[in-house]
This record gives structure tokens, C-alpha cells and sequence, in this order.
């Protein structure tokens, strides 16, 4: 598995506090970006408690936003963005770098949470999220150092990757490219059109990962849509398919590398996952899906990830 | 009087055109939903197997990869009829290509009423309004097969989002070949300062055709191709209203946010005079290209009843 680039300077940066009038719980935490072969297991799990103490703490600041479906993808996004993608912080145009597209916008403050604690930019550039001004949109756009495509409206990331693993065999070169979906998302139609073209065109440079955390936006997704037989749908459409423990960094890192053995055909990991994780109360709650937490949900959630 | 006309397809120029860029530049790609064959791309396909991708009858996919494409560095052209390039898949082309402002260009064929026989469903009447309300986009629609070879030229030259305009059947070729296409710039095809035509894409030729007869009435029509639909030369639209005092704007497309609206919207702003437009009001129907255009009132005969009403209401 290839090392991360560029050890991130957020590791070498002070603990950031907001404007003096802010209490202390809403600071973010500062960033652990080491070079990945420092970071154990052990590690990688304190640095997944850091980047859901961020993205609690961002949304709170923000006062609007999506919690549940960030958690649910964070130890999804540590495994890529820790362990296996090759990418540099400082130079985040680099030709060669391997891709990550969101599709599932609205997660956001995961991807921020994670650009930031890399380098891409300060992290507490994080309490600016959504407000005037900021490089921080609600859903995530391409101003922001590190993000690849403006998303937002689902269904359209897989498609994104598509071109750019394309664009990857033309050019001869080694990247490959990553595209986080949402479950509920899987509704949307153009999943499947890309679903087949990505077969169609052998696309061995591409993963799809569905972060299948069962809730969307009003209800449970079998509520609403049901989805199974998901790793059949998917498997039907051509794809290589495992599903994995979503928030086992283990498991989701054994997939990854499993699928770049995978010749011939896109690869496909269906990360079961909880929505909201780590924070009782918004756990498999539909609620939270876009809803930020009050100050005394966020103090509580804060104390129960000890962060 | 138009019997001598020469006729040309925009399609066949495009498909000629892009084979030429793929031989210049090894940059552009090009995608295309199973009607390659009749958008002129199959041409590139043939030659260029490596940068051509068929993603079949599945337009959102087709503008998500396109997106793709572009922001790994290519220069890509998204070919397919104009109902499929724009209404379809609108929101893709909104979120991936317009938002973040990539250089891809659309490129549909199709457009218009004069598609013909296949109906109002295949009839593509809005597709201006729709492109026009994107920010980032440049809207072009070229009048004949000369300009749509150098739009399609200077599209591939200039970064950013294009979408351009192009028909189904021969039409009349007004420029000379080696015409030069200057992008947001009006072009005076004859002079006059008594009433001024702004027309775009197949009428452009009609109102030509529309000024001969009025000359011959002792008006003096001044006729301007206004191929670059955004950016807008209001410049050229204002002294046209400044110095004819009365304007007709002549479209094949529907009146609501099409060339009429453009040209009231600069003129209600800068220099108000009386606008008459020759645009399309309700759906049609399936039909000849030429029928269609007699009983939908796009001919020149509509044109010179319009700059009538133009002067009737100047005074």
C-alpha cells in the first residue's frame, strides 16, 4: 500500500481556539497528520475521534448541517486518506495524485474535518464552515483546497469518477479514484447509469464505497426505499463487490487493498456502518440526519468522545 | 429568390471539424449517447477509438463524466440531440459543469422545430432559456455550417463551459469559407438605419432574405447576427436601437428566454425603443422543416411583417 505523500503540517500546529468569547469545548482539536507509516491502528483511532469532535464542533458553530451521514463515513475516509491514497497537502492539484470524490455532498464537514487535519488548510478554518466568506460551503465545492467536485445534488459523484478514471487510462497514469456514495443516495438513477458504463469500460482504477448507514433523509432507507439485495444490485451491474465492518479501519483497509488486485472490472465496498456514530443519542437516529446539536448535545457528545 | 442558395447541415460541419481538432490536439475527448452516428461525431470515433467514449442512451452519466474528464485537464465535447443535452440532464450539467465553471463543451445537434417530423418531443424550443440561465455558460448558435466550423474552432481554444447550438437538416450557408468567428461580437451582415433585424441560427438567413425585400420597399434594414448569445454584445444592440430606432429580433426558439428577451433586456435597460419578435409562442408538431416554419411564423415573409409593426409603432 502506497504512503501518503506529504506528512501534513496540522500536526505541527498549535491547539486552535476560537474568538475569545467561544467556550472551550467548541475549539476544534488540533490536526494529527503523520506520515502514515507512523500511524498504528491505535492511532488512527484517536485520529478518528478527533475528526468526529471537528465535524461536531463545525456543525455546532455553523448551526446548520449533516452529522449523522459524516460520522457514519469517518473511518472510511481515515483508511483512504491515512493509509492508502497517495496525495499531497501542499500541492493538492498534483498530477498524480489518487482521487477522492464525495458524492454524498451534504458530508461535508467529514471531508473538511479530514483536509484540514491533512494540511490542506488550517483547521480552524473548520469554525467557518457555512458561514459568509468561508471556503467551506455547505456542500462540498471545489473552492476548498483538496476537494475534487462540487457536490450536492446526489447521485452525480460515481459519473465524476468515471471521467477521471478515463482520463487516467488516456494519459497512461497511476491514480486511481475513489467515490464515497451514500445509501439513500442509491435511489438516485445516474448511480445506476454510471454503475454500467464503469463496467462497461472496465474501469479497474475505480472503487465505489457505499457508506450503507440505513438511515436518509426522513426515515430508514427500507422505510422509504428499500435497497437490498444492495451487493447483488451491484454485483448484477458488474462490479466486484465486499462488504465490509464500515467502521473497523482493519476491515475497510483489508477491502481497499483487495481491490487493487481486482483486474478488469470496478470494485465496489459496501461499508456497513452506523448513522451518527460514537454519539449515543444521535446513533440510528433519523433526526440527525441534517440537524446541528445544540450546545448542550454537542457538550455531551464531546464528553462522550473523551476529546 | 433563394433558389440558388447553397445548402449546408451545422452537423456535418461539426463532425468534420472535431476530426480535424483530434488530429491537432490529442487533449480533446469526446462523448457521445448511441446517436453519434447522427450527431457527426462517429467520425472522431472512428479515428480517435482511445478518446471517444459511447455511454449509450444515459444523459446525466454522460455530463458527470464529461465533468470528470475536464477536471483531470482534457478538453471534452458532449455531443447528443438538443433535448438530450440540456432539459434531461439539466441538474448535472448545473452541479458538475456550471458550478465549478469546467471546460465542457455541449455541443447538440437537433435543435429547433425544424427537426421536423419527429415531433414536438424531439423539438428543442427551450434549450436556449435553459443555457442562457446557467452563469458560467458561453451560448452560441451559429447561423450556417461555415460558422459553426470556426464556433466549434474557437470553443476548443477557450476554457470554461460552452454550449452550442446546431440543427438537423441542410440549411443556408450565408458565410464564405475562412469566415473568422469573433466570440461575444455581433457581426453587421448588411448595413441600414432605418430598422435593425437581430436574429440567430437559422433565421439569421431569413432575415437576410427579409432585408432584400424591404430594400426593395425603400427600408433601409440593418441585420445583425447575433451567433454569441451570452456574452451578450450590448454594445452593438444598443447602437443599433440608437441609430435605427426600432429593432425585430428573429429566433427559432421559444420567446421566453431566448434572443428576444436578451435584446429587451439590454434595450428596456439602456436605450428603450420599440422590439418586435419573430419566435416561436406554443409547441408545434410533426411536419417538413419548411412547413413547420410557414405555419409557425419563422419564414421571411414574418420577418418583414414584423419590422412593419417595428416601424408602425416608432412613428
Amino acid at each position: 500500500m502506497t504512503n501518503v505523500k506529504h506528512a501534513g503540517a496540522g500536526g505541527k500546529q498549535p491547539a486552535t481556539t476560537a474568538a475569545s468569547a467561544t467556550p472551550a469545548e467548541v475549539s476544534v482539536s488540533p490536526g494529527h497528520a503523520r506520515r502514515a507509516e507512523e500511524l498504528a491502528e491505535r492511532d488512527l483511532k484517536q485520529v478518528a475521534r478527533t475528526l468526529r469532535r471537528n465535524i461536531l464542533v463545525s456543525i455546532a458553530a455553523a448551526g446548520s448541517g449533516h452529522p449523522g451521514g459524516s460520522l457514519s463515513a469517518v473511518e472510511t475516509l481515515v483508511a483512504l486518506y491515512y493509509k492508502v491514497m497517495r496525495h499531497d497537502p501542499s500541492n493538492p492539484r498534483w498530477p498524480e495524485r489518487d482521487r477522492f470524490v464525495l458524492s454524498k455532498g451534504h458530508a461535508a464537514p467529514v471531508l473538511y474535518a479530514v483536509l484540514a487535519d491533512c494540511g490542506y488548510f488550517p483547521p480552524q478554518e473548520l469554525l467557518t464552515l457555512r458561514k459568509l466568506d468561508s471556503r467551506l460551503q455547505g456542500h462540498a465545492h471545489i473552492m476548498t483546497p483538496g476537494v475534487e467536485m462540487s457536490a450536492g445534488s446526489l447521485g452525480q459523484g460515481l459519473s465524476f469518477g468515471i471521467g477521471q478514471a478515463l482520463a487516467a487510462r488516456i494519459d497512461g497514469r497511476a491514480y486511481r479514484v475513489y467515490v464515497l456514495l451514500g445509501d439513500g443516495e442509491c435511489d438516485e438513477g445516474q448511480v445506476w447509469e454510471a454503475a454500467m458504463s464503469a463496467a462497461h469500460y472496465r474501469l479497474d482504477n475505480l472503487v465505489a464505497v457505499v457508506d450503507r448507514n440505513r438511515i436518509q433523509n426522513d426515515r430508514f432507507t427500507s422505510e422509504v426505499m428499500e435497497l437490498e439485495p444492495l451487493a447483488e444490485k451491484w454485483r448484477a451491474f458488474g462490479w466486484s463487490v465486499e462488504e465490509v465492518d464500515g467502521h473497523s479501519i482493519r476491515d475497510i483497509l483489508l477491502a481497499l487493498k483487495q481491490a487493487q488486485g481486482v483486474k478488469g472490472k470496478p470494485s465496489c465496498i459496501i461499508a456497513h456502518t452506523v448513522k451518527g456514530k460514537g454519539v449515543s443519542f444521535m446513533e440510528n437516529n433519523p433526526a440527525f440526519h441534517g440537524k446541528a446539536p445544540t450546545r448542550e448535545e454537542l457538550r455531551q457528545a464531546l464528553e462522550e468522545l473523551g476529546v | 429568390m433563394t433558389s440558388t442558395v447553397t445548402k449546408s447541415a451545422t452537423r456535418e460541419a461539426y463532425g468534420q471539424v472535431l476530426v480535424e481538432l483530434g488530429r491537432e490536439d490529442p487533449n480533446i475527448v469526446v462523448l457521445g449517447g448511441d446517436l453519434n452516428k447522427s450527431t457527426g461525431t462517429w467520425a472522431f470515433a472512428q479515428q480517435f477509438p482511445e478518446r471517444f467514449f459511447d455511454l449509450g442512451a444515459a444523459e446525466q452519466n454522460i455530463m458527470g463524466i464529461a465533468a470528470g474528464l475536464a477536471s483531470a485537464g482534457k478538453t471534452v465535447f458532449a455531443s447528443t440531440f438538443a433535448v438530450f443535452g440540456t432539459g434531461r440532464p439539466y441538474d448535472q450539467i448545473r452541479l458538475s459543469i456550471a458550478q465549478p465553471g469546467l471546460n465542457v463543451k455541449i455541443v447538440v445537434t437537433h435543435a429547433g422545430i425544424i427537426t421536423g417530423e419527429d415531433g414536438m418531443s424531439a423539438q428543442s424550443i427551450e434549450d436556449i432559456a435553459l443555457m442562457c440561465a446557467l452563469p458560467t455558460f458561453t451560448v452560441v448558435v451559429p447561423a450556417d455550417a461555415p460558422e459553426t466550423a470556426a464556433a466549434v474552432r474557437e470553443a476548443a481554444r477557450t476554457q470554461g463551459p460552452w454550449y452550442i447550438r446546431l440543427g438537423r437538416p441542410a440549411t443556408p450557408v450565408v458565410h464564405q469559407d475562412g469566415y473568422r468567428f469573433h466570440l461575444g461580437r455581433a457581426e453587421q451582415l448588411k448595413g441600414g438605419s432605418d430598422v435593425t433585424v437581430i436574429a440567430c441560427g437559422v433565421m439569421v438567413s431569413a432575415a437576410l432574405e427579409a432585408a432584400e425585400v424591404l430594400e426593395g420597399q425603400g427600408v433601409r434594414c440593418r441585420v445583425l447576427n447575433m451567433a454569441t448569445l451570452k456574452p451578450t454584445d450590448e454594445e452593438a444592440i444598443i447602437r443599433a436601437a440608437k441609430e435605427t430606432g426600432a429593432l425585430v429580433t428573429a429566433e427559432e426558439h421559444y420567446i421566453h428566454g431566448g434572443l428576444n428577451s436578451i435584446v429587451c433586456q439590454a434595450v428596456g435597460r439602456l436605450c428603450p425603443v420599440p422590439v418586435e419578435p419573430v419566435a416561436l409562442t406554443r409547441y408545434a408538431e410533426s411536419g417538413d422543416p419548411s412547413g413547420l416554419l410557414r405555419k409557425y411564423g419563422l419564414t421571411a415573409e414574418d420577418v418583414v411583417a414584423a419590422v412593419r409593426r417595428a416601424l408602425s409603432r416608432r412613428g
